[in-house]
């Protein structure tokens, strides 16, 4: 839980604790991700990319970061 | 200019679009990105597929495939491989369509880990759902007309019929099947997996088909932007032997020169 410092979440497949209070925005930008070329999964709902800036991360939320990678 | 669009074969329409390939590759399987441009390039490929995966958060460098390949310069089909449920392959579509530059779709819906045949229940019953949402969806399939059948009626864009299991490598193994849904089927047919060399994809493009699709024949090779180069010799190749209509093959032999003439 929550103590203040840090929140618990879900992020793609692992629990990381992360600070709170972060948008998705900020958190993507955190682990040097270009948002334009991802897309956010946020507790199984798609997360459109003009809504990362105003979603807040929450403690327990499930969040993926999806790309595109090679394949046939 | 392309070279290899001639006078003799019209460009190949899929729903609202035109192009001026036949052969469409894939870009997985790859150990160098700068070999899969080069061989993406000499393929003369109109069409790319990509897959949807998580972001690897242990690497340093984000190494996306959109780092390497412009959806302005290349026209990119996000793909649902890796997915055993219709629920799955509508997840994933619906994540592909949310990086915002296609509705196109290739969808993948496998039923086996051992032969990585496609669940044909469940990908017509995604095609369904998919088509319902606005997705052009071009669905990987067995050699199977009824399928085929169903996910026209579906509302699919195109239907990509296997030539042998995907990565196989094993060519057309039941040409007789190919050719009756290219018959059966209004939209295009395109042979997707199973090819792996020149002469496989020339074989798949003589059945009549519309096009190829392959990943594993080109990346694989040793030199793949020689293979690149040859299986768009082979697409084009077989397209034109098709069009051209071969003639009667027979079980004798028959004489090319005059018999009359002969001296005594």
């Amino acid at each position: 839980m929550t103590d203040g410092q840090s929140i618990r979440v879900r992020l793609n497949g692992r629990d990381r604790e992360i600070q709170p209070g972060l948008s998705v925005h900020e958190l993507v930008e955190s682990l040097d991700l270009n948002p334009q070329l991802i897309v956010v999964e946020l507790n199984r709902e798609i997360l459109a990319r003009g809504r990362l800036e105003e979603v807040e991360v929450s403690e327990g939320d499930q969040v993926e970061l999806v790309h595109f990678v090679g394949g046939g | 200019m392309d070279p290899f669009v001639d006078p003799f074969d019209g460009p190949l329409r899929i729903a609202d679009e035109e192009f001026e390939s036949r052969l469409f590759v894939g870009t997985g399987k790859y150990s160098d990105n700068e070999v899969m441009v080069e061989a993406i390039r000499a393929s003369g490929t109109a069409m790319v597929t990509v897959a949807v995966r998580r972001v690897d958060l242990d690497r340093t460098k984000d190494e996306g495939i959109l780092f390497h390949l412009d959806p302005k310069e290349f026209f990119l089909l996000p793909n649902t491989a890796g997915c055993y449920t219709a629920e799955d392959a509508i997840r994933y579509a619906r994540l592909a369509r949310a990086a915002g530059f296609t509705e196109w779709l290739k969808l993948e819906v496998i039923g086996d880990e051992t032969t990585l045949l496609p669940d044909t229940r469940a990908t017509i019953e995604a095609a369904e759902t998919l088509v319902s949402e606005g997705f052009k969806v071009m669905a990987y399939t067995n050699d199977d007309l009824i399928t085929a059948l169903r996910l026209e009626d579906a509302g699919c864009v195109a239907v990509m019929p296997l030539a042998s299991p995907i990565g196989s490598g094993l060519g057309v193994v039941n040409p007789y099947f190919i050719r009756e849904i290219k018959r059966r089927c209004e939209v295009p047919i395109i042979v997707d997996a199973g090819v792996g060399t020149a002469s496989h994809a020339c074989v798949a493009m003589e059945q009549g088909v519309d096009g190829v699709l392959m990943n594993t024949a080109i990346a694989a090779a040793d030199d793949p932007v020689v293979m690149a180069h040859a299986m768009r010799l082979a697409v084009h190749a077989g397209r034109l032997s098709y069009l051209a209509g071969r003639m009667e093959a027979r079980e004798i032999g028959v004489p090319s020169s005059p018999s009359r003439g002969m001296l005594d």
